[in-house]
This record gives structure tokens, sequence and C-alpha cells, in this order.
């Protein structure tokens, strides 16, 4: 007898569950000979609103985590995703990569993981600093996470363009509402099922599938998204989100990178989503040669 | 207690209805598939924000925080226009009087907890001196939780008795009897419950004191919802109710005043007959309001501290 072969469900990921979309919808993209990758959901907007709830409720214990713990948890993604390469590199086979390519994707997915995991307690030395002022005070700044950041990947790539745009930014103690890549989206589904069973808190990374032209207006237009990170190409969409991002003054950020390369990655992607706080503390010589301190 | 009132409680216990708990499930399920958009939500929200018992009950109160709560009562977002108030405010006894003058020359009214609030573990005499203080102070109205304990234990006469001694102690201050149905743990004593409270003379039905989970379910402000009903085909008098804790959503909230109007019908649509006791709940209403003005997702950053 032969067996009928299961297919994959494809859910998105709210708030450390995978719910299917509140709308009910799916959609279904195909490869490039035709066959259909999968059912998968097509979010609306009230699927966005409810993971910028889940991504707002989850950052007060994220932020104040332990940046070495952090990191810790960030390493964690890198060590679960190293056990399912197979996995990924047969769903970017299926998406139209070549074996060489999947393979070479997935290992720099992991690499680029271990190396924001190292960022996680090191870029705070890095980008705060002391400064030197004409008054009796201590002042110095510090970096603060900008709170929830929509990402919006690059339309090319399943999941390389997703890692390096989501991981410095949860590094640096923002949580995050991802759009996938619209026609690209297994990886990305895959990906929120190995954050799931990493260390990573629910609410920390929220993954929607779905048409990016739909989802975009309202993510970049919600009071409640602090910065939104674009990684894609269009110069009329990122026109758009730059001027629905003015009513609340979100910061937008937009990179045109090939992530594919082993060096596009540094402390600008971290640093970009920090907000510098300075702080005037009133004191006597901090450094001189009479100080007490 | 005479013998006769005490059989006449107990058949009052047994005449209560047992609750199919599968039906009620499938019963509240359909409320909650109701579609209410544009301008019913908008009335619905409204109506919603006016039932508000907008509550703080914590050790860690001040004169200040009531202070400022009285004034959010009175002013829920200012820039909106047209907005209600919230029904009242709910408070410790301690509070009561801070509370009455913050609110002076607003038709906002001053709610007490009392009857040693939340436990209710304290003697008649103690609930009675503290229900007493708080009617003093100028509460309009008075919450108090009835004794689990002997409610399980199967004293329901001495639960009777103790509602009726408060209900007098509370002059012209209308009681609402908390039945905190999360120790209840069935819907057939909430229900036995809230037969007793409604005979005993509350005014209001209550389900919970928030500081136990679960609290306000659907299918338990249901259940009590149906005892309203029946007491009211009975004897033509109505009934308040009100659910408290966990309440936080205006979906929530809309799917609950569903349910009150396909029970109980319009005349309970005001705050005279029912509330909601929350204190997360008012922002989350302000801010659909706000989302069905200007279309746009909103965030607690632009709205008052709860």
């Amino acid at each position: 007898m032969s067996r009928l072969e299961i297919v994959k469900t494809y859910k998105i990921y709210i708030g450390g569950q995978f719910p299917r979309t509140e709308s009910g919808r799916y959609y279904s993209p195909v490869n490039k000979d035709g066959k259909v990758l999968g059912n998968i959901c097509l979010s609306s907007r009230k699927d966005v609103r409810n993971a910028v709830v889940a991504a707002r409720k989850a950052i007060g214990s994220w932020s104040e985590r332990a940046a070495f713990n952090r990191g810790q948890i960030l390493y964690r993604i890198a060590e679960m995703l190293e056990g399912r390469k197979a996995q990924f590199v047969e769903e970017l086979q299926f998406q139209g990569s070549s074996k060489q390519a999947a393979e070479a994707e997935v290992n720099l997915a992991i690499d680029r993981i271990v190396y924001y995991a190292g960022w996680c307690d090191k870029y705070q030395a890095i980008v705060s600093s002391v400064n030197p002022v004409a008054s009796s005070h201590f002042n110095f700044s510090v970096a603060e996470p900008m709170g929830v950041v929509g990402i919006i990947v690059p339309e090319n790539s399943s999941l390389i363009g997703l890692v390096s745009l989501v991981l410095p930014v949860i590094c640096g103690g923002n949580t995050v509402v991802v759009l996938a890549a619209e026609n690209l989206p297994l990886c990305a589904v895959t990906f929120a099922e190995v954050l799931h069973s990493s260390d990573v808190p629910g609410g920390v990374i929220n993954i929607l599938t779905g048409s990016t032209k739909e989802m975009t207006p309202t993510l970049s237009t919600h009071m409640d998204v602090n910065a939104l990170v674009y990684g894609g190409t269009d110069p009329l969409e990122l026109k758009e989100i730059q001027e629905n991002a003015v009513l609340n003054v979100k910061r937008v950020f937009a990179y045109l990178t090939d992530w594919t390369k082993a060096d596009a990655q540094g402390l600008h992607f971290i640093s970009d989503v920090q907000e510098i706080k300075t702080i005037w503390h009133p004191i006597e010589n901090v450094g001189g040669a009479t100080s007490n301190y | 207690m005479k013998k006769e009132l005490q059989q006449s409680i107990e058949e009052l216990i047994s005449a209560s209805p047992t609750i199919d708990k599968v039906g009620v499930e499938e019963r509240v399920a359909r409320f909650q598939t109701r579609s209410i958009k544009g301008d019913s939500k908008l009335q619905a929200l409204k109506m919603g924000l006016n039932m508000i018992d907008l509550t703080t009950l914590e050790g860690k109160d001040t004169p200040g925080k009531v202070q400022q709560m009285c004034y959010k009562a009175m002013h829920l977002h200012d820039e909106l226009a047209n907005l209600p108030t919230v029904a009242a405010v709910c408070v410790y006894p301690s509070m009561v009087k801070i509370a009455k003058s913050a609110l002076v020359n607003s038709s906002v009214k001053v709610a007490s907890v009392s009857t040693a609030f939340p436990s209710g573990q304290a003697p008649l005499s103690v609930k009675l001196a503290d229900t007493t203080f708080a009617v003093n102070e100028g509460a309009d109205e008075i919450d108090m939780v009835i004794s689990r304990g002997k409610f399980l234990a199967g004293e329901y006469d001495y639960v009777f008795d103790e509602i009726a001694a408060i209900k007098a102690a509370c002059g012209n201050a209308r009681l609402k009897v908390i039945l905190e149905t999360g120790e209840l743990l069935t819907l057939d004593n909430v229900r036995k419950a809230s037969d007793l409270a409604i005979y005993a003379g509350a005014d209001f039905i209550k389900t919970s004191t928030g500081k136990i989970q679960p609290a306000a379910t659907m299918q338990v402000t249901f259940t009590m919802l149906l005892a309203i009903k029946d007491y009211f085909d009975k004897t033509g008098k109505m009934i308040g109710m009100k659910p408290a804790g966990g309440i936080s959503t205006a979906k929530l909230a809309i799917h609950n005043l569903v349910m009150v109007k396909e029970v109980l019908g319009n005349e309970w649509l005001t705050n005279q007959w029912f509330r909601f006791g929350a204190s997360s709940l008012a922002n989350d209403i302000l801010m659909q309001i706000r989302k069905l003005e200007t279309g746009v997702y909103q965030s607690s950053d632009y709205f008052s501290i709860d």
C-alpha cells in the first residue's frame, strides 16, 4: 500500500504560538517549475495588530534581561538551526536555489546568528560614551532599545535576509514584527519553529506571512511601532512607509545590501535601532587630579 | 433564626436549577460570533465606557493614586469629544472620603468594597462596622463579598443572613454582592449563590473580587444573568449585574454587552443595571474609539496611565 504524504501546514508565529491567520485566508505561491510551495497564511491587518500587541508585551522582560543572557539565547537559536539544517536546505532548493547555494545560505545564516549572539554584551560598551562637559556633571550616553520594530524582509531571500535583519534588532533588546518574503515564505515559518524550540521568549520575534503590500500600511501607521527596518527594493513602497512613519515619528531604516556576502553584517545594524540616552549626573570632578573618586 | 425561614432557604437552594455546562459554553460561544462594526461599534464602546466601575483595590493605594483615578473617571480622554464619564470609582473604605471629595460636582458615583474584602474572613460585627464606616464616609454603593467557606460548607442560611444584615446596614447605598465565582468551583454553585444573594436583598450581583482567577468568564456571567432573568420573570423586579476581573479588552466588553442584550434585553443596557469592574478596560476602549476615528492602531503611550 502506498503511503499518503503528510503536507505541512505553514502557520504564522505570534506571541510564541502558531495560530492560523484570524482572517482564515491563504495563498499558494509557486516555484519556478510551477509547483505549489504550500498553502500559506494570508495574514490580515488584525494579525499585524495582534503581533504588535505580543511584541509590546514582550519588550519589558526582553530589554531588561542581562545582555549576557540575551547572547546565550541567540546562540541557542544557532544551535537549533544547525540541527535542522537539512530541512532548510530542502526548502531553499524547493523554492528554487541550487543545492550548493542553499547549503551556503544556511551555513551563513547560522554563522551570522552566532556573530550577533557575540555582540549582545559588547555593543553597549562601544556605542556608549562618557562625555566631557564644561559644568560639574558626570555626563554619559548609553544605548537603549527603540522598542517594537517592524521588519520588512527582502523579497528575493527566504532565510538569510530575514536572519540578517532580525538578529541585530533583537540583539539590542528590541522586539520585532516581521513580514516574511511573500513568494519565498517557507524558511520564515520553519525559522519560527526553530525559535519556538530555542529559548527565545514568546513575542520577541513575531513572523507573519502574506501580502507585504496589504500589511505594510498597517504596520507603518501603527502608533505602537517605534521603528521600521525596510529590506525591500521598491522606492515607492519605501516612500509610503516613510510618509506613514511620520504619524508617530517612527525611525525608518532602509538597507540595500547583498546579505549573501560574508561581510554583510556589523555593529551599525545593531546601533541603528538604539536610541541614545544622555544622563547629566551632578557631581564634582570625576577624573581630575584632585578628584575624590 | 426562625425555623420556617431556615426551611425556606433550604427550599430556595434546592429550587435552583442545575446548569448544563456544555450548553452554556455553546451559547456563550455564539455571543462571541456577533460582528459589531462601524456606528454600532462606536455606540457599544461609549456604552461600555459609561458602565465601567474604575477600580483600584491594592494594598499600595494612596490618596494621590485615588485622586488621580477620580480625575481620570471624569476626564477619560479630553482629546476625544462627546465621551461619557465612567459610572463609578471603586475603592477601599479608607479611600471613600478622598474619592468623594475628588468627584464633587460630577455624576460619577463612589463604590466601596467592604466586609473584609477580598477574603470575607471576619466576624459579622466587623463586616457590619466596615460597611457602616464606608456608608458614613459617603459611599453610594457597597460591594460586599459573601463567605465562600460557609457557602461551600452548605451553611446557606448563614450566608443569606449575612447578606441581609449588610443590606440593612447599607441604608440608601446600593448593595453589590460579590460571589467570587472562581472559588465556587461549579456553575451549579454560581447559580445557587446568585439566587441566595438576590433573595437576600442584593441590588447587584457581581462575579469576582479580581483577586482570584478565573474571574468574570462569560460562562459565569451568563449563568448569573439567567438567575436575574428568572427572578425578573417571577417577581418583575430588576437586579443589576457586574462582571469584574479579567475584562480588559474592548472586544470582550462588547461580547458581554451583546450577551446582556440577548439574555435580559435593552432595559439592562444602562449603568443603572450593568457595570464592568475594571481598571485597564477604559484605556483599551479609548484606543478603540480613537482607532475608529483615525483608522490607525493606537499605542498606550498616548493615553493616561491606568
